[in-house]
């Protein structure tokens, strides 16, 4: 599946997206950001406050418990400040 | 209902978007039309000027999705959104919302309505250059509590409570 992050999420990764193949045990989003602080120490920055992170699943909004099966994209970014 | 939702770099004219929605038509008895703007400071520091990343796919689509949530809520009769992205400088429009029906308190409700979602699911993000010092870092705006506050105030229920 496609990952793609956005404002200060992006920066402290260092890249706008990528594809990742999570194990199997990764169902949900939160599961997904725990999973994803440990492949290094950009993401762990990125996700050192998991509650401030905004995610969307194929371009609608989700909250932290929504299953990832299925998803083709998935976004991850901070608070909105649009408008 | 017709209803425009645009993203653009360029600027917008209010006057032509509205221009369009009333042409033509003897049942509009009310269009309200709100600009948001580029104001020089955040939080009192003076502002040189504030770029807007956003998340292209999905912005049109959540902005669409809050406009066809207007129309359910109230009986307009013509909805115009247009975001722009982008740096942009102090002074300029960053994003119109035109709303129109038969009656005022419909417009001006729907009006307040969508800018109140914009600002809290829109996914845009907004990056500001302050002025003085030689400073080149830009700075993410943080999102407000105030601007959840609000969005909060058109859910009668939003599901929070339920833990007290």
């Amino acid at each position: 599946m496609k990952l793609r992050y956005f404002a200060w999420v992006r920066e402290r990764i260092g890249k706008p997206e990528e594809e990742i193949d999570p194990p199997a045990g990764v169902a949900t989003i939160a599961e997904l950001v725990t999973w994803l602080s440990q492949r290094g120490e950009e993401y762990a920055h990125a996700f050192e406050n998991p509650r401030v992170i905004r995610a969307a699943i194929d371009r609608a909004h989700v909250r932290s418990d929504a299953a990832i099966s299925g998803a083709r994209e998935i976004a991850f970014f901070p608070p909105m400040t649009g408008g | 209902m017709a209803a425009t939702v645009r993203l653009q770099r360029e600027p917008f004219d209010a006057a032509s978007e509205t221009e369009k929605l009333r042409r033509g038509r003897s049942d509009i008895g009310a269009v309200v039309t709100f600009t948001g703007i580029c104001r020089g400071d955040e939080a009192g520091a003076p502002l040189l000027a504030m770029t807007l990343e956003h998340y292209p796919d999905m912005a049109e689509a959540e902005i669409a999705r809050h406009v066809a949530a207007a129309e359910r809520r109230w009986p307009l009769l013509g909805v115009a959104v247009v975001h722009r992205y982008g740096r942009l400088q102090p002074g300029e429009d960053i994003v119109l919302v035109v709303t129109a029906a038969a009656h005022r308190q419909d417009a001006f409700a729907a009006a307040e309505f969508l800018m109140d979602y914009l600002k809290t699911r829109a996914p845009f993000w907004k990056q500001i250059e302050l002025a003085g010092g030689g400073r080149t870092d830009k700075l993410w705006v943080e999102a407000k509590r105030s601007d959840d506050a609000l969005a909060d105030r058109w859910t009668p229920s939003s599901g929070r409570r339920a833990a007290e």
